[in-house]
């Protein structure tokens, strides 16, 4: 009995999110008085590798072999799986990220493992291995207890928070057994804006809806976000005005988000926006209306128009920071 | 082109989410359904991958009798026909394995879902039944075209997109992009009444999760509100008391 935590690497690096699942791995490790491996897949330098010791991984398994080196979401399932049962790894956690909400499904029907997919806290240690999820876009929790012998657990960015936890970690090479048939998917081409923080796991997003009036008057917005390290978000009715890209909607049928801080500017608060923003855990609304539903979820507001509000927030920023 | 679309019955995205007895149980009162949105989209592209004689789509829910109407909705929208696997929907693991147990003899090209159910939020269906059919899955694509046997899809990644293709067999779950979704229009209303409906009984699985209780997110205080001209002092709360720059 172990727990195998999978770390997902972009361009040969681990993200935050990556040392946070390390870490909430640890504590189920903890939990169950276990060790905890982890496995990479893909090109990652040892002392890349040598980090994830410093959130509690005693053993990590590393698959560097060419047909992996970018995702196929097929094979690194069957990798993950197959490093599973080798290490006798009953619990396996991910990151609830985009590639892990295409691997954790796969895992769990191979391993025959309830998933708690959206996980926002550690198991139950009454006897019940049960997972607090979001459900409902944000809207509730539902206690998910998994029944089965194996379990998978893809934990969401944010929830859980990153926490050092020291432990001398041995590097393994892991050979994977890799079908032919599993190689399905060809990446042709990969797009990443490295120069803009991504969304889902964002500290701080700052968010605006149709109250700007048009994707002209975004770059105010956009000059907040950079200031604070943020990225962007925005409301339904603005992704669909083609103002700015799908991949800002938040809210129930586009992302849910948990961020640190988020900061709606001249967006109302329709029921389905704040179903995926109401995790953050601080709300900035600022809102001409004062009526504005928003403002009955926020923890502060201002009460007025974002073209005056906006600029003086992005100056008394710029005087804070010195 | 075969398509088999898997659609989700869902409470509408206006509805104010309670529980009932304890809190252990979704509080259906009032609750108007929906087809889940994504899956929408996911039937929307189907529709125009097909249109012309160029295929047929079918769509599968895993549910009891209350979900025809949402059935004959998707029907409306265009679908050819439909399936309705008779068992209340445990969690994503069985919903997966049946329909993956109804496609695994009928030859659909591809399988689409929506990315998740506004309900329990998971997207796990789409790559289960990729599992449990041995084929491959890609989850959250934002864009789906096809040349011959080959399909190129844009798939969402953190700050970008990946753009890769796979032949033969596939399931995907679909995002915002893939298409606008449609509406249906009367003719389309008029057809889904008689539009097969086909009623097939579940397979056995072994339970692997279930829910226990649900929560409400705790309510936040009274907002605290600054006045306009006065944005230093929100930018010193949010560094002092609330802590988060």
């Amino acid at each position: 009995m172990s727990v195998l935590v999978y770390v997902e690497q972009a361009e040969g690096k681990f993200k935050k999110s990556v040392f946070e699942a390390v870490s909430y791995a640890k504590a189920i490790a903890d939990q169950q008085s276990t060790n905890l491996t982890a496995i990479s897949i893909g090109d990652v330098a040892e002392s890349e590798l040598k980090e994830l010791g410093k959130y509690g991984a005693s053993k990590i398994l590393n698959v560097s072999v060419d047909q992996l080196k970018t995702f196929v979401n097929q094979a690194y399932a069957s990798v993950i799986a197959a490093a599973a049962e080798k290490e006798g790894a009953d619990i396996v956690v991910l990151s609830n990220s985009f590639s892990g909400k295409g691997l954790a499904p796969r895992i769990a029907v191979k391993l025959k493992a309830g998933l708690a997919d959206g996980a926002v806290e550690l198991p139950g240690t009454d006897g019940k291995f049960a997972v607090k999820k979001t459900a409902f876009s944000g809207k509730a929790f539902a206690i998910t207890e998994l029944t089965s012998a194996n379990k998978v657990i893809a934990l969401n960015p944010n929830a859980f928070g990153v926490k050092e936890n020291a432990t001398d970690a041995v590097i393994e090479n892991f050979a994977a057994d890799i079908k032919p048939s599993d190689l399905g998917t060809v990446i042709k081409d990969i797009v990443r804006a490295t120069d803009k923080v991504s969304l889902p796991d964002a500290e701080l997003v700052v968010s605006a809806g149709r109250g700007l009036k048009g994707p002209e008057n975004w770059g105010m917005i956009e000059e907040l976000a950079d200031l604070l390290g943020a990225a962007t978000a925005c409301s339904k009715p603005v992704s669909d005005a083609d103002w700015r890209p799908h991949s800002e909607h938040v809210g129930q049928t586009g992302i849910a988000i948990s961020p640190n801080l988020y900061i709606a500017i001249g967006i109302s608060g329709a029921i389905q926006h704040l179903a995926g923003v109401s995790s953050s855990k601080v709300i900035v609304v600022i809102n001409k209306d004062p009526e504005a539903p928003f403002f009955k979820v926020a923890d502060y507001g201002i009460v007025g128009d974002a073209f005056e509000v906006v600029p003086k927030l992005i100056e008394a920023l710029k005087a804070h920071k010195g | 082109m075969k398509i088999l679309v898997c659609i989700s019955n869902v409470p509408d995205t206006t509805t104010k989410i309670t529980f009932t007895n304890d809190n252990t149980e979704f509080n259906t009162s009032g609750v108007q359904y929906i087809v889940n949105p994504y899956d929408e989209i996911a039937l929307s592209r189907a529709i125009e991958l097909t249109e012309g004689g160029k295929g047929t789509v079918t769509v599968i829910n895993v549910g009891e009798v209350a979900n025809d109407p949402t059935i004959r909705k998707a029907l409306a929208i265009g679908a050819d026909d439909a399936v309705r696997v008779n068992a209340a929907p445990r969690d994503a693991y069985f919903v997966a394995k049946q329909i993956a147990e109804y496609a695994k003899d009928k030859d659909f090209n591809v399988i689409l879902t929506g990315r998740e159910s506004i309900d329990y939020n998971g997207n796990q269906v789409a790559a289960m039944v990729g599992e449990f059919l041995d084929i491959p899955s890609v989850s959250i694509i934002k864009k789906l075209t096809f040349e011959g046997d080959t399909a190129t899809i844009e798939r969402e990644i953190e700050g970008g997109k990946e753009v890769l293709t796979v032949s033969g067999k596939f399931v995907a779950s679909c995002a915002e992009g893939v298409a606008e979704p449609k509406i249906p229009n009367m003719r389309g209303i008029m057809s889904a009444r008689t539009k097969p409906l086909t009623v097939v009984d579940a397979v056995a699985i072994e339970e692997v999760s279930k829910i226990t209780k649900y929560e409400t997110p705790a309510p936040r205080g009274t907002v605290k509100l600054i006045p306009a001209d006065q944005t230093e002092q929100l930018i010193s709360l949010l560094h002092s008391e609330a802590k988060v720059i």
